[in-house]
């Protein structure tokens, strides 16, 4: 027995040493991609895009490796960084900051290693740090959504706005939402901040429905909240006298326009899906060598009816 | 407001016979108040409807916040409440859906789902409570610990998205939620059902003057002959099932739960508590303070959706001064009832 357990021990050590002789002759690329974690549902949908394309990578090019970390806030987004860089040794970081101004440094640190940097979402508040960036259009959302409303209500209504967590991202989406309405009579009744949850778009359109008797139409800017919103007016009873335009692209409000609903006629893409877009850009850097460095700016497409079995991901979280 | 209560307080005073009304009165005065505030500010606040939303959205904090006074007055806290609720209804919802199969999305699978609720509410709570008493670990270790490990344990059930209750069993299960007798919502109906049992447990039975007793003193409840450990655990296990039943109610609103499901409600519960007279150090408690605690937290969210006048920035200022304020009035009289 004592015999075998020896002849384990040295066949582990063999094979051991075999491996990380293999490594060496095999040096592969490592991608790390640093992500917020998945504490609503938007932020979900980037964790099981992440995981998808971190699959989709590491089987098409054998010699590359994806790691993914996922960070609480900003402060551990950060000591996350330094890992990656010390500890992983990576090539390469895909980062999308929890928020801009405390990640700008220590992504600038990341780039000033000499590592390739693609950043996503949230812009850094310096310029010239990122190789490649790639975003969503949040005042596309917010003009897209207004324009949309407008031309429903020929110029003329009552709305209410549910807003999201208070930052830079809610703000520019209000704002070229205020925007395009500007030279209409379309009058925004209140807004309020539903923190892109569930219970708070409930419990916020609740209110807005016992204090204004008259809404045709509500900009709740991500389906989150509009399926909170929905829920408020079925039980309010007032489901034929306003329509709700939500945002993001969550499968549950894709169904639903996809099915015609009249409560939810259309959704504004804002697809998680984009941390995809950026290990994929990232990935092809290092595999192919073309050129990929510079800014990709995903449009905030209208999902209708007509197209939206090409947005549905029935197997998504999000 | 201020004013109206400090005035009112010497007069109730010197009527030493109403002593105890006066105590739980700080609160309630509070409470009428915020509602005379509500009314002044938008006349839709006093409308049925709007009360109705109050004390339907108030029995979640509240149902869970009765279970936390039990836990207080012991001389613990129950931080994992809020990740509680979340990971029960995770739960609920998977046993649920896969449930549709084999017995149909019938009053059958609610009631399993149910039942599952209570068994694990029990369960959870009868952790937190055997972890810190028999492991002897500070409850608040315990209980942040099990709040890390039920939130996380949502999030993967739901693989970071969004669980959802199929849409058959929601049609069964809605009216728990939507639902009510003789006007009043099945939740309210809960919330005052769960207050009450919790007022004669907690006021009348021995169990709840040793819950006095260990909070006061655990030394000397030991030296009782109190059985510190098991009455400890039992409060915890009491608030485990009092989340169950906020679980219970709380599914068919939206049917679904996610990882941002029962944020800070332990936070809130613990304020709940504290508002209505319970001291976070243990030895005092008093249910029908927490009902109306509860029901303040709620109000004042309710009361800044009707209004315009404060930036959206500063809600959770004014939320943190009015609580302040209505602690700060309570114990200012309580404190000077004692140099008295």
């Amino acid at each position: 027995m004592k015999r075998f357990a020896k002849y384990l021990g040295a066949a582990c050590a063999l094979s051991l040493s075999l491996a990380s002789v293999g490594a060496m002759a095999q040096e592969k690329v490592k991608i790390g991609v640093s992500i917020p974690a998945a504490t609503h549902g938007w932020a979900g949908g980037l964790n099981w895009h992440a995981e998808q394309a971190e699959k989709r990578i590491e089987a098409t090019y054998p010699n590359i490796d994806v790691i993914v970390v996922s960070a609480n806030g900003a402060t551990e987004q950060a000591n996350d960084l330094e890992d990656l860089v010390s500890v992983q040794n990576i090539d390469a970081l895909v980062v999308l900051p929890f928020e801009s101004d405390p990640l700008t440094v220590p992504v600038q640190q990341v780039k000033k290693a000499g590592k390739f940097v693609t950043v996503v979402d949230r812009g850094l508040s310096l310029p010239g740090i990122e190789d490649v960036y790639v975003a969503g259009n949040n005042p596309q959302l917010g003009r897209v959504s207004g324009e949309y409303i407008r031309e429903r209500l020929n110029d003329e209504g009552k709305i209410v706005v549910l807003r999201g967590i208070p930052t830079t991202v809610d703000t520019e989406r209000v704002d070229a939402f205020v925007a395009s309405l500007e030279g209409s009579n379309i009058e925004v009744l209140d807004m309020k901040h539903a923190n892109w949850n569930r219970d708070d778009g409930y419990e916020v359109m609740q209110d807005f429905l016992s204090r204004f008797p008259e809404i045709d139409a509500v900009w709740a800017q991500d389906d989150d909240i509009a399926l909170g919103v929905i829920e408020a007016v079925k039980q309010a009873d007032r489901t034929d006298e306003m329509f709700i335009v939500g945002g993001a692209g969550m499968k549950d409000i894709i169904k639903r326009v996809m099915d015609g609903d009249k409560l939810t006629p259309i959704d504004v893409l804002y697809p998680p899906a984009m941390i995809a877009t950026a290990m994929e850009l990232t990935a092809l850097k290092f595999a192919s060598g073309v050129p990929v460095e510079g800014r990709y700016i995903l449009g905030a497409t209208v999902v209708t009816q007509e197209n939206a079995k090409n947005f549905y991901f029935p197997d998504s979280p999000f | 407001m201020s004013s109206v209560e400090r005035n009112e307080a010497p007069t109730k005073k010197t009527s030493g016979g109403f002593n105890i009304d006066f105590k739980a009165l700080g609160p309630f005065l509070a409470l009428v108040g915020l509602f005379i505030l509500g009314t002044l500010i938008n006349e839709a606040f006093l409308s049925g409807g709007n009360l109705s939303n109050i004390f339907t959205r108030a029995a979640f904090i509240g149902i869970i916040a009765v279970g936390a006074t039990f836990v207080i007055t012991a001389g613990g806290i129950d931080l994992s409440v809020g990740s509680m609720a979340a990971f029960i209804s995770g739960a609920m919802i998977v046993v649920m859906n896969g449930l549709v199969a084999t017995l149909g999305a019938g009053v059958e699978t609610v009631l399993l789902g149910i039942l599952l609720s209570v068994v694990l509410g029990i369960g959870a709570g009868a952790v937190n409570g055997l972890v810190s008493t028999k492991g002897k670990i500070e409850a608040f270790i315990v209980t942040l610990g099990t709040m890390g490990i039920y939130r996380s344990l949502v999030t993967y059930m739901a693989d970071g998205g969004t669980l959802s209750l199929d849409f058959d069993i929601r049609g069964v299960y809605r009216p728990v939620y939507y639902g009510d007798v003789m006007g009043i919502p099945i939740p309210v109906l809960v919330f005052f059902a769960v207050a009450v049992a919790g007022y004669v447990l907690l006021n009348m039975t021995p169990f709840g003057r040793k819950c006095f007793a260990i909070g006061s003193n655990e030394q000397v409840a030991r030296y009782s002959a109190i059985h510190v450990d098991r009455v400890k655990t039992l409060t915890y296990v009491i608030q485990g099932l009092c989340v169950s039943i906020a679980t219970i109610i709380y599914v068919p609103r939206l049917g679904s739960a996610s990882s941002s499901t029962g944020v800070l409600w332990e936070l809130e519960a613990i304020a709940a508590v504290i508002i209505g007279g319970t001291m976070l150090k243990g030895g005092y408690g008093r249910i029908w303070g927490t009902v109306i605690g509860a029901i303040m937290l709620t109000t004042i969210g309710n009361i800044l959706n009707l209004t315009d006048a404060i930036s959206n920035y500063l809600n959770g200022a004014v939320q943190g001064l009015i609580i302040i304020v209505a602690v700060f009035l309570q114990r200012g009289d309580w404190r000077r009832k004692k140099s008295k």
